[in-house]
């Protein structure tokens, strides 16, 4: 019995250039980059004073319907971007879902619509928290739990855990447009979107749903979720007075770290045969996907791993998922942070797979422009590879200079032949993903 | 991988869990053959003030008597340390540890791992530090200079729910697939339905799965006595969790990690391992109804118990042909909410009709507390030693018959039964629904 084969027919990231893929396409086409000083917080006592927010005009309350907008209050970043995400991809896909249609019939029945959503550790809201701590300090200023638990606590909302729970991503998604079929959340840092994209094209293959809503989403500008990836030795140098436009170099001998981006993806992933029965437009084939797990010696990846070896593994299951072979493979999407051993694990993994031939591989970075987008950075990528597989184009790449013979430097948006893009990421913690992604037949 | 055809059978070869009850397998299971309780008051923080005062800690736990060598899980908080322990166990029992043909890279993992324990202390004295109450907000710079001292690099990242994957990749070296899920409390039946269909796809012929959680601290209890979740009874603890009867008030906290090793049946017969039993079916839905409350007619709790039954292969509402219904006995998701355990009585009677009444159900939340992401591994456990040693656990605590909820539960003392296909449910805050279905192997 020959497998389902899987289509994208929806595309829907939501980045520092804004809401869908037009913005994010025309600013990596330009070469621009997003990354300015950070405004969510005052962010001058970290390493890195910026980063790639989402644009002051991103307003969840217009990407929901009239009926949700209440629900928004439980909301944290992390669920407001996956939210929009779902939106703008049930659109492109030209679904009629509960969310977007309520008065006609969905496209997709409602038990055939899965829903995988990445998402990262979520961080409370400090002032919202702080407020409530701040109301049982005992004598000597510090926290109080006795008189926390008999009165602090009555301080926050009622359904306050629930806007930090990872799974609320997918639960809002799935109560918005009627997805009943599987639904999971992968916490995989890094690795979370495309393990994700992965997952829904299992489920799809396997009959358990005709379609679904897919990828990841990941906000980290919050103090203690910004302190986290400063602690993890992820910041380049970037003081409030810094052009952060040009700090994130991807590949390059100078390199010295990243900034972050918050940011996400959906996608509608869908049976061939359901998209080609509705007529709907196929962006690109997720051909094959893989999946591995680093040794770390330091067990837990702060010390990614040198030799790239499981990084390639991942490739490899996702080349042979595909059936398609290295040689076949047009670009690379790595994550590409500028971090450097995490450069350094993506190039030995690369090398292992294309041999001399990575030479000839140009490469897509995306953390120039938006910033490394950690659990949406999978889905963002592979939206960018549909894309530029439509355009049959390449993006720009920005800042990148010495990249020891890696088609990785500055370069601007060039016409290319594109059949097949591989997206791949390492992760802290080891797991790693790859996609394939191809033209359509 | 494109040469397999979805349908190679799983069989489980591994078992282990550290709980509330104790650190290995068949003294939990005897302590639950008796109907003994593992809640106590909290010690993990001050919690006499609190709503709820009591939980299902784990008691007198040392990773080191487990793993290799200790040396390099130094760093490991809570969810790791349960899930070295859990995991350990399941590995030696697979006899996977001293099996030179294995290929590590075929060996995935699987987990439905929660989020680790907050640094709560350091992160409420910056918080605090940080704080201007005059501008009722936390001064960055303030925040940023004080928690940049308080806060430690290795206690921030154990936090991420994917570093229990880590330190067991660590342990057993293992390199295949690997993720973790993180669906509220059905993430571990979840994780390993996703791991069993990684095999039948032919993506690893083993996977290590199961979950591992505690959310026994402060933001923990506070989150869930905000939702008002939490039993809030008075006076002795072992009573306060009280699936399925009429007085029930919300469920208890567990703490813990329960772990299997699975695998394609040809990969374990290949190496003369003995399956203790077969995964059947696994189903996943979602309710796409409310944040908080779980659509009425159990809709999404039978659409996923539809689904582990359609793979099994088991028609819900016929008898076999000794009489018997469809399968032996439901794990209950039972987690003694109101609405929980109404609900899913309600949907067990949507998918099995009038047979229902004919298949024990019963939760050992009531002894165990509830595990949040951990808790449907080790339920899933429960259905695998129901079937070796055909005894039901019983639902402890029964005492007043809800009129509204009218099933066997198994009620106060363990059983005899005649075992042989059980089914387990797991429900997760914010509508996941995922079931397994297990049987005897044959």
């Amino acid at each position: 019995m020959s497998r389902r084969r899987v289509v994208i027919t929806g595309l829907g990231p939501v980045t520092a250039h804004g809401v869908g893929i037009d913005p994010l396409w025309r600013a990596l086409c330009d070469g621009r980059s997003a990354l300015a000083p950070i405004r969510a917080f005052d962010a001058s006592g970290f390493r890195a004073a910026s980063g790639g927010e989402l644009p002051g005009s991103f307003d969840v309350k217009e990407l929901v319907p009239k009926s949700y907008r209440k629900a928004t209050k439980v909301m944290a970043r992390d669920i407001e971007i996956a939210v929009g995400a779902a939106l703008m991809a049930v659109k492109d896909a030209g679904l009629a879902t509960r969310g977007t249609d309520p008065d006609n019939p969905p496209t997709i029945p409602p038990d055939r619509f899965g829903c995988h959503i990445g998402a990262g550790l979520i961080a409370a809201e400090l002032d919202e928290l702080t407020a409530a701590l701040a109301t049982s300090r005992g004598a000597n200023g510090a926290f109080d739990p006795a008189h926390w638990g008999q009165q602090g606590m009555q301080e926050l909302t009622p359904l306050w855990l629930l806007k930090y729970l990872p799974n609320m991503l997918a639960c809002h998604v799935t109560i918005i447009h009627d997805c009943q079929g599987p639904s999971n959340t992968i916490t995989c840092n890094e690795a979370s979107s495309g393990l994700s994209l992965a997952e829904s094209q299992r489920v799809i293959e396997r009959g358990a749903a005709d379609a679904c809503l897919s990828g990841g989403a990941d906000s980290k500008m919050n103090p203690m979720a910004y302190l986290r990836q400063e602690l993890a030795g992820r910041f380049a140098p970037c003081g409030t007075t810094d052009d952060a436009t040009a700090v994130v170099r991807p590949f390059d001998a100078s390199a010295s770290g990243t900034l972050l981006g918050e940011g996400g993806g959906i996608l509608v992933l869908e049976a061939e045969e359901s998209a080609r029965a509705r007529g709907a437009r196929i962006h690109a084939v997720l051909s094959g996907t893989g999946a591995s797990q680093s040794w770390c010696d330091d067990t837990v990846g702060l010390v990614p791993d040198a030799t790239g070896e499981s990084l390639a593994d991942a490739i490899h299951a996702a080349l042979r998922d595909a059936s398609v072979s290295a040689a076949e493979i047009d670009a690379i999407i790595p994550f590409g942070s500028g971090v450097p051993a995490l450069d350094a694990l993506e190039r030995a993994a690369l090398a292992r797979v294309f041999g001399d031939a990575l030479a000839t591989k140009p490469f897509v970075t995306l953390a120039p422009s938006i910033g490394a987008t950690i659990a949406g950075f999978g889905a963002i990528a592979v939206a960018v590879a549909c894309r530029a597989i439509t355009e049959q184009r390449l993006p720009a790449r920005m800042n990148a200079r010495e990249t020891g013979g890696l088609l990785a430097g500055a370069a601007p948006s060039a016409p290319h032949a594109l059949r097949h893009v591989l997206v791949c990421t390492p992760s802290l913690g080891g797991q790693n993903s790859a996609v394939v992604v191809s033209k359509p037949a | 991988m494109s040469n397999s055809s979805n349908n190679r059978r799983v069989v489980v070869t591994g078992m282990g869990w550290i709980t509330p009850l104790g650190h290995d397998v068949d003294s939990v299971w005897q302590r639950l053959m008796k109907s003994e309780s593992g809640m106590g008051p909290i010690t993990r923080f001050d919690a006499r003030t609190f709503p709820t005062t009591f939980a299902a800690q784990v008691k007198d736990y040392d990773m080191a008597r487990f793993v290799r060598d200790a040396s390099v899980h130094t760093s490991a908080g809570l969810n790791s340390q349960f899930a070295l322990g859990a995991a350990s166990q399941a590995w030696r029992q697979s006899g996977l540890d001293g099996y030179a043909g294995l290929n590590r890279k075929r060996v995935g993992l699987y987990l439905g791992a929660g989020e680790g324990v907050l640094d709560f202390d350091n992160y409420a004295a910056s918080n605090l530090a940080g704080w201007d109450a005059e501008a009722k907000k936390v001064d960055g710079p303030r925040w940023a200079e004080f928690a940049h001292k308080a806060m430690d690099r290795m206690r921030e990242v154990e936090q991420e729910p994917n570093m229990p994957l880590a330190h067991l990749a660590r342990e057993f070296g293992v390199r295949g697939p690997a993720l973790n899920c993180l669906t509220a409390c059905a993430a571990s039946t979840q994780a390993i339905g996703e791991a069993f269909s990684l095999i039948k796809r032919g993506d690893a012929d083993v996977m290590i799965s199961g979950g591992t959680h505690t959310m026994i601290h402060v933001l923990g209890v506070t989150g869930f006595n905000r939702l008002t979740a939490l039993s809030t009874s008075k006076g002795d603890p072992t009573k306060a969790s009280r699936p399925f009867d009429a007085t029930r008030d919300g469920f208890v906290m567990g703490e813990g990690s329960g772990m299997i090793v699975i695998e394609s049946l040809e990969h374990a017969l290949a190496r003369g391992a003995k399956p203790l039993a077969e995964i059947a079916g696994y189903g996943s839905s979602a309710d796409a109804f409310r944040i908080t409350d779980i659509h009425p007619e159990g809709r999404g709790g039978a659409a996923s118990m539809h689904q582990a039954l359609a793979q099994a292969g088991i028609d819900p509402l016929a008898r076999r042909a000794d009489g018997r219904a469809a399968i032996d006995y439901i794990s209950a998701h039972g987690t003694g909410t109101k609405e929980n355990d109404s609900i899913e009585t309600r949907g067990v009677k949507r998918v099995f009709g009038p047979n229902a009444k004919d298949i024990p159900m019963s939760s050992i939340k009531s002894m165990m507390g509830h595990l949040i992401a951990a808790a449907g591994a080790v339920e899933f456990m429960t259905c695998v030693l129901a079937i070796r040693d055909g005894m039901l656990p019983p639902t402890i605590n029964y005492q007043t018959p809800d009129p509204d909820l009218d099933l066997d539960y198994v009620p106060n003392t363990a059983r005899p039964a005649k075992v042989d296909i059980c089914l387990s449910n797991s429900f997760g805050f914010g509508g996941q629904n995922d079931t397994l279905v297990v049987r005897r192997f044959a």
